[in-house]
Order: C-alpha cells, then sequence, then structure tokens
C-alpha cells in the first residue's frame, strides 16, 4: 500500500449560520501534493466547507463551527490558534478574480509579504517574478509590472489573484469555483496551472463543472445537503461510484 | 408597423431624456457664464495684491478675504476630514451595532440643519466664552459643515467595495486592521477624495455660519482668535453696499471664489491622480 502523508485532517466538521446547519460532521483527509475536487448541487454547504478551513467562515456575522483539522499535525480550530497567523498556511483563491484596487500587478503579488513587515526591495522582487511565473502569467505581465492589476483580462486576474496566494507561501491552497467566472479557454490555462502547482502544493477546489474536477483532481469528493456523501479518487467516483446519491448527480438525473 | 413604432418610442424616450438633462445643466451653465462676465471684467491684480481702500476711494481688493476663506476652510478640513473619514470607515466596516445606527441618524441630521443654526452653535461655544470675533470659532462652523458629509460619502463609497475583496485581504493572513487601511482605504483614496473635495466646496462658499463667528474684517489678520474676511461674507457686505465700485468687487469676489473650488479640486486631482486629469483634458 502507497504511504502517503496527509497535510489536512478533517475530523467531524460542522458549521452553521445562525441556527441554520450548512456543514455536518464531515470527515476527511487530503494527501500531500494532491488536488481534491469537491462538487455537489447548489447549497450543498461546499462552499461553506472550504471556508471553514482558513477560518473565513467565522468572519461572517452569526456564523460558528465545530469540529476540527489537523494541518500538519495541529488543530487549527484550537482556542490558542490565531486565525490570522493560520491563514498564512492556508492560501485561498475566489470564483470571482478579485485583485486590490489601484494597487500595481508588482503590489498585487507581493502585499502579503509588504504588510508582514517585508521591506527588502530584491526580496520583495524575487517573489513577485517566482510567484508569477509559477503562476503562469510572467511572460505576460513582466513588461508592465507597475500597470493596475485590474487592467488585465478576467483571466489574467484570476492567475494574478493565484500569485498573490501563493506569495505567502501556504502549503494548501483551496480554490472556491477558481473558473466559474471565465471563459472555456481561461478556465483550461487555471486546470493546466493546477497541475503544475500540485508539484508543491496541496490543493482543494470546489467546483460546479463535473469534467473539470475529472480531468484535474485525484480525489474527489461528493456533498450533498451538508454532508460529505462519498470521497475516493476521481476515477472511482467519475465511473463507478458506491452510493446511488453520486450516481444519479453525475449522471446528470438531478442538480 | 410594430417595428416603426418601438424605433419611434425609443427615439422619444431619448429626445425626452436629453431635454431633461439640458434642463438640469441650464442653470449651471446661466449662473456660471453670468458670473465669468460680470466677475472677469470687474478683475484686476490689484484685487488679489491689495486690502480694500477707505470708503469712498475706488480700487483696492480683497486679499484679506481670499487669504481668510482659504485659512479658515483649511482650518475647518484639518479639523474635520480626518474625524470624518474615520467615523466613515467606521461605519462601513464595523457599523453594525447600536452606536453606528446613532452615528447615522445624528450624521443625518447635521446634515439638514440650517448653515445658521451651526454659526450660532460655534457663536455660543467660542465667541461667548473669548468675547471675541474668531477665525478659529469660522473654521469650526466650517469644520461642521464639512464633517456630516464627509461621514456619510466616505461610508457610502467604501459600502461599494464588494466583501470578497476584504475576505481576499484576509485570506492572506492581514489583520483585519491592515485589510482595511491599506487594502479597502488604500484602494479606494481617489473615490474618498471626491467626497471630501464636495464637502470642502460647499464649505468655502458658506456665508452663514461665518456672520457671527469670524464676522470678517478690512485688514489683513493671521491669528486665529481674531476677526478674519472670508469670501462670501465679503461678497455679501460689498453687494449690499450703496457703492459702485464695492459692487464691482463683488461680482469679481464671486468669481474668484468659483475659480478657487475648482482650481483646489483639479489641483488636487492632479496631485493625487496625474493620468485621470491628463485623460479629462485629452478627451475634451
Amino acid at each position: 500500500m502507497e504511504v502517503t502523508s496527509n497535510v489536512l485532517e478533517v475530523k467531524n466538521l460542522n458549521a452553521w449560520f445562525g441556527k441554520f446547519q450548512a456543514v455536518k460532521d464531515v470527515s476527511n483527509n487530503y494527501p500531500e501534493k494532491s488536488i481534491t475536487a469537491i462538487i455537489g448541487p447548489s447549497g450543498c454547504g461546499k462552499s461553506t466547507y472550504l471556508r471553514c478551513l482558513n477560518r473565513i467562515h467565522e468572519e461572517v456575522p452569526g456564523a460558528t463551527l465545530s469540529g476540527k483539522a489537523f494541518l500538519l499535525g495541529k488543530d487549527i480550530f484550537a482556542p490558542g490558534v490565531d486565525p490570522v497567523e493560520l491563514r498564512r498556511q492556508i492560501g485561498m483563491v475566489f470564483q470571482k478574480p478579485n485583485p486590490f484596487p489601484a494597487l500595481s500587478i508588482f503590489d498585487n503579488v507581493v502585499i502579503g509579504l509588504k504588510l508582514q513587515g517585508e521591506k527588502n526591495k530584491s526580496v520583495l522582487m524575487e517573489t513577485a517574478q517566482k510567484c508569477l511565473k509559477k503562476a503562469a502569467l510572467w511572460d505576460e505581465v513582466k513588461d508592465k509590472l507597475q500597470k493596475q492589476g485590474t487592467s488585465l483580462s478576467g483571466g489574467q486576474q484570476q492567475r494574478l489573484c493565484i500569485a498573490r496566494a501563493l506569495a505567502v507561501n501556504p502549503p494548501v491552497l483551496l480554490m472556491d469555483e477558481p473558473t466559474s467566472a471565465l471563459d472555456p479557454i481561461a478556465s483550461a490555462k487555471i486546470e493546466e496551472l493546477m497541475q503544475s502547482l500540485k508539484q508543491e502544493y496541496t490543493v482543494i477546489v470546489v467546483t460546479h463543472n463535473m469534467q473539470q474536477a475529472a480531468r484535474v483532481a485525484d480525489y474527489t469528493s461528493f456533498f450533498m445537503l451538508g454532508e460529505l456523501v462519498e470521497h475516493g479518487s476521481s476515477e472511482v467516483i467519475f465511473t463507478n461510484p458506491k452510493k446511488s446519491k453520486t450516481e444519479d448527480y453525475i449522471t446528470g438525473r438531478f442538480g | 408597423m410594430n417595428y416603426k413604432w418601438r424605433k419611434l418610442k425609443n427615439k422619444l424616450f431619448i429626445i425626452s431624456l436629453s431635454m431633461a438633462a439640458a434642463i438640469c445643466l441650464t442653470p449651471l451653465i446661466l449662473v456660471t457664464s453670468f458670473i465669468l462676465q460680470k466677475g472677469a471684467s470687474s478683475l484686476d491684480l490689484n484685487f488679489f495684491t491689495q486690502l480694500p481702500a477707505p470708503v469712498g476711494d475706488v480700487g483696492g481688493g480683497m486679499m484679506h478675504a481670499i487669504l481668510g476663506t482659504i485659512y479658515m476652510v483649511a482650518l475647518g478640513s484639518l479639523i474635520a476630514v480626518p474625524l470624518g473619514i474615520i467615523g466613515g470607515i467606521y461605519l462601513s466596516e464595523f457599523g453594525k451595532g447600536g452606536i453606528s445606527k446613532a452615528l447615522r441618524i445624528a450624521t443625518d441630521v447635521m446634515t439638514g440643519i440650517p448653515s445658521i443654526i451651526i454659526g450660532i452653535f460655534a457663536y455660543i461655544l467660542l465667541v461667548v466664552p473669548f468675547k471675541t470675533f474668531s477665525a478659529l470659532s469660522g473654521a469650526v462652523a466650517l469644520s461642521l459643515i464639512i464633517l456630516p458629509v464627509v461621514i456619510r460619502s466616505s461610508e457610502e463609497i467604501l459600502k461599494l467595495v464588494p466583501n470578497h475583496i476584504r475576505e481576499a485581504g484576509l485570506a492572506l493572513g492581514l489583520p483585519r486592521w491592515k485589510v482595511i487601511l491599506f487594502i479597502i482605504v488604500r484602494g479606494n483614496l481617489s473615490a474618498l477624495f471626491t467626497g471630501v473635495m464636495l464637502a470642502v466646496a460647499r464649505a468655502s462658499g458658506e456665508t452663514a455660519p461665518l456672520l457671527f463667528t469670524a464676522f470678517g474684517n478690512m485688514y489683513l489678520s493671521t491669528s486665529p482668535m481674531e476677526p478674519m474676511a472670508s469670501l462670501p461674507v465679503q461678497i455679501y457686505t460689498y453687494a449690499i453696499s450703496p457703492f459702485e465700485d464695492w459692487q464691482r468687487q463683488s461680482w469679481a469676489g464671486a468669481f474668484v471664489l468659483i475659480m478657487l473650488v475648482i482650481g483646489v479640486n483639479l489641483g488636487a486631482r492632479l496631485i493625487l491622480n496625474p493620468s485621470a486629469v491628463k485623460e479629462f483634458f485629452k478627451r475634451s
């Protein structure tokens, strides 16, 4: 049997908005340097689940959660854990490309480091170059680093946001429907990019696009009504699912 | 038939909208052109460099009032703009509890208070205890005009920033105050500035709050504890005077006041965002 260490282990995670329970008792493991896709019908709690993992869920008024999640062995929900510190370990890419307004491409990438106190210009320049290359954006922007981040196209903006998340150097990267606002060509580029990110990072991606999950993900989780219905290697989930609900969903009988 | 009718309706709609826009612009154009005409012809270099001539003499200028307006508006802005922006940030970023509700109602009421009442308030607060009209009391009165406008405009501007931008900042492992200051506020400086300029421009033209606070005088004063002249009060005094030369200077004062507001606005934009101003002039 293959031995892989888990970067992230989630145990009995529950999440609420006020009294409404959006995520119900979800447990799952995320092996190092893998891509896990989370699929499921709208409103099934998959985004909420993802947002618990970097504790951004708690920023919503009235939102609470319970359970445990071990990042490299440490429980991220333990009382002494500072969510601000934690988020440097778990980066996030959002559905809509959201470069920061009025900041240059360069500043958008390095702002995380800059605001954490890094002043050395050559370190910042090096990081910007490294992360833009990892995000497959460097060749397109290397001559206009001082232009505004918002001047780029949608697909480029999303890759800029990926570079921005990478600049803080988190081992885990969460992506919340990162291609749903993009056209097919820009989406394909992001998918390609996810494959190369896998060399260094553990990626968890929420997606509405089942073909995308089948193409890029090593593992796939199927969520419904806040519960994790089935989890397994993408091959099994998409060709031979064990639960009938999963089969109904992936064959398009509902959702 | 249907297609033609639809096209006709479309045309009618566009025409009525254009007419409405033209009607809105008419008073603005009339007022500006009237003042430009009357004011520019009354203007000379002395107006900027000389103090008022003794009653009966022709000539003199309003240097003291121009400087007085700049002095008091600047002092008032210095008090109100930082406070107002902080208040706006509070309302937009933390504005959910009871304090913010009270603050919101208070600013709305303050925006609606007639400026003469604000003048009376500053009079009681700073003129009565010190037993003298003063530039300081005038500046405080102006700051009370500026404050609510800046609070509400800052709040509205920052509320327009989508929430996922804030979350993106938090997701980078930045504390909330850094996200607010260096990403949300920093990213919307020019919009915030526009709100500030609207408030400052409004304060520059206010007469009533200065009538019995700064009061006005006929010589150059730099002390905050002495009466100080201002363009609006000077325009008022000269306009209702029986002397023809004073009435002429009153027009010139109105012209300078308008130019001052436009000039400060454009100049500050130029400093803040040079490319936008260049674009503006390229287009026209």
